[in-house]
């Protein structure tokens, strides 16, 4: 079973004629890694609220782990993404004004988990994330960057997600950061088999991954768009 | 959940603690106001207690109230003192108090009355007369005086003082050479007994001992051990308390007092005519409840605004909450509870402030103002001005929590 199965997915922006994407086939298999390549615009960040489901297509069937998202009430799919999706956004990650634990805790609330299986996960994750376990106690905007972004893989992470969703998590990282960051998630391979989505503009990245997809080409809408230039 | 919301506020604490400064100066005031408010309504109807009919000479129930019990105005009439005995003769009367008024003492009332009163006049919740000093009086020329009267003119036990005919600061005439002894002083009860001195009727006669058409007439005036002292008897009363054995009696009594044969007379129940008498003096109060709610109405509004303005810089922090599974449901609880637990905390925090204010200058007030004041509201009608500021406070926020709900229904999954 493939964790992402897409097939003849259409998403139009609420009052917009032209739909922003349009994909006839993708599909990523379970603890595949896969870098998806695609420039700001190019519906990236649809195509990830798609997968997360935030929002939802007007036409096509898009599956994960073998579940229909669209034909999930809101609610169960706010839950769903909860408990299966891992996300790591380029910034903003965390809360700032709540601990590295509250950060934390909050999956549990949001996850139904019980609060002590997070928060006895909380200081091996942040170890084995080469972070120290003090940090747990620091509010998140005390955090440097680079400490944010790896709390971020540990908020994404403690819930055992199913895949994990990655958007540009390394263009706020200078290059050393940026480079064990990068180490640092695919170590996380070790500790988890989750299927992983990395989408970023920035090819050089793209070594680290098993697959490389270039979202222009998946794209039809985009493709579409650049024709009638 | 709480800890979200509280670490929240405390991130934006500037904008948070002045909107919570604003909030419980007004929640103050509207307790306040409303304790006020209560306290003198209830201190004001419990004026009288106890006492089943108030008769005076054929007038408004108002103007007998307000001559009798709040010694304000005059009598139009007197009533005479065989329909006293009569009246206080009847079976169903387990006691009559007689008053007698009409005379004053450097602005504070004189009222001429008998032992009854010391016994049979409550106030508040059935509260008796106590005396601070000294005892209730014995002899014709003995005085009682209510707290404030000793208070403001600075009278002690055994004082000789002198009481003037007519009613004024300064008579034309006083009594020089027939003063009353001060024989004992009243406790505060925040009433009118308290501005009031006390003797009795016979006391009153001799006052008035020596006066022919309103002129004083030196060699008729007694002299302390004048033996008509002994031999006075009144033959007025101004108005006249009744006490009755069953309270289902009074109204028979009340009617047949209304068709008194002999005069015309009143009789009226004074707690009706208080109330009644409260409705006028009350559209005060309802005034300045009335603005007290128009404050707290502005202070909820600008909480409404805070957490609107705030929305903006908070984008990026709903928007998370949703991508790392948060039901919409979530953001719009998250900041009706923040907006609940400033009111909640600005209720507590304005009672307190006005139970500090009422505890410092309780003592100053009852002197000063003859105002007794609870230091704890506790009057149904504050807990339901706070229950509805919280109530009001959760509806405001409906605003920007609404806008923030449907902001986060359908957005791309992006944190920048």
């Amino acid at each position: 079973m493939s964790t992402i199965s897409i097939e003849n997915l259409r998403y139009t922006w609420p009052g917009s004629d032209d739909p922003v994407l349009d994909i006839a086939e993708f599909r990523v298999a379970q603890a595949e890694t896969v870098f998806l390549r695609g420039a700001s615009g190019s519906g990236k960040s649809t195509l990830l609220g798609l997968l997360a489901g935030t929002l939802t297509a007007q036409s096509g069937s898009l599956q994960i782990l073998g579940t229909e998202l669209a034909t999930l009430s809101p609610r169960k799919r706010d839950r769903f993404r909860a408990d299966h999706i891992g996300i790591v956004f380029q910034q903003f990650n965390l809360i700032p004004f709540l601990t590295v634990a509250g950060n934390l805790r909050l999956v549990a609330r949001f996850s139904g988990r019980p609060r002590r299986d997070i928060t006895e996960k909380s200081e091996h994750l942040l170890e084995s994330l080469n972070l120290d376990p003090a940090l747990l106690h620091r509010r998140a905007d005390r955090l440097s960057v680079g400490q944010q972004q790896r709390v971020a893989i540990a908020r994404a992470l403690i819930n055992e997600p199913e895949l994990l969703l990655a958007d540009e998590p390394t263009s706020a990282l200078d290059t050393d950061a940026r480079d064990s960051f990068m180490s640092l998630l695919l170590s996380i391979r070790d500790i988890s088999n989750c299927t992983m989505l990395f989408a970023s503009h920035d090819r050089s990245l793209a070594k680290y991954f098993d697959t490389e997809v270039e979202l222009a080409n998946l794209n039809k809408a985009q493709a579409r768009q650049v024709s009638h230039v | 959940m709480f800890e979200v919301a509280f670490s929240s506020l405390w991130s934006r604490r500037g904008s948070v603690l002045l909107t919570l400064a604003s909030l419980t100066i007004s929640m103050a005031i509207v307790i306040g106001v409303e304790h006020v408010r209560a306290q003198a309504e209830s201190s004001f109807v419990r004026t009288v207690s106890g006492v089943d009919l108030l008769v005076g000479a054929r007038t408004s129930q108002i103007n007998l109230l307000l001559y009798s019990v709040f010694r304000i105005g005059n009598a139009t009439n007197n009533i005479s003192w065989q329909s006293y005995e009569d009246i206080s003769a009847r079976p169903e009367v387990s006691w009559s108090i007689p008053f007698s008024l009409g005379d004053s003492h450097r602005g504070f009332r004189v009222l001429g009355t008998n032992s009854q009163y010391f016994e049979h006049f409550h106030y508040g919740d059935s509260e008796a007369l106590r005396f601070a000093e000294g005892e209730a009086f014995s002899d014709v020329l003995h005085a009682v005086l209510g707290s404030e009267v000793a208070n403001a003119l600075g009278y002690e036990l055994g004082q000789e003082i002198v009481l003037s005919h007519g009613i004024g600061n300064t008579s034309f005439v006083n009594h020089e050479n027939l003063p009353f002894i001060v024989s004992g002083i009243l406790a505060p009860t925040g009433t009118p007994v308290d501005r009031t001195i006390h003797v009795s009727l016979q006391g009153i006669e001799a006052i008035h001992l020596g006066w022919q058409n309103g002129v004083q007439v030196a060699a008729l005036s007694p002299e302390r051990e004048d033996p008509r002292l002994s031999e006075l008897q009144p033959t007025q009363i101004t108005a006249l308390l009744l006490g009755l054995d069953t309270p289902m009696a009074v109204f028979g009594l009340q009617r047949a007092i209304n068709n008194y044969p002999r005069e015309p007379l009143t009789a009226i129940l004074p707690a009706v005519a208080l109330g009644e008498l409260w409705q006028i003096i009350g559209t005060l109060e309802s005034l300045l409840s009335v603005i007290s709610i128009l404050v707290l109405t502005a202070s909820l509004l600008g909480l409404s605004t805070m957490l609107l303005s705030s929305l903006r810089e908070r984008r990026r922090e709903l928007a998370l909450y949703r991508a790392i599974g948060a039901r919409p449901f979530f953001i719009l609880w998250i900041i009706e509870l923040e907006a609940l637990s400033l009111t909640v905390m600005a209720a507590v925090m304005g009672y307190l402030v006005v139970t500090a204010g009422f505890a410092v200058t309780q003592s100053w007030l009852s002197e000063n103002f003859a105002l007794v004041i609870d230091v704890w509201p506790s009057t149904a009608g504050i807990w339901l001005y706070m229950g509805g500021a919280i109530a009001a406070s959760v509806l405001l926020t409906l605003i920007p929590a609404g806008i923030a709900y449907s902001r986060s229904l359908g957005h791309a999954l992006q944190s920048s």
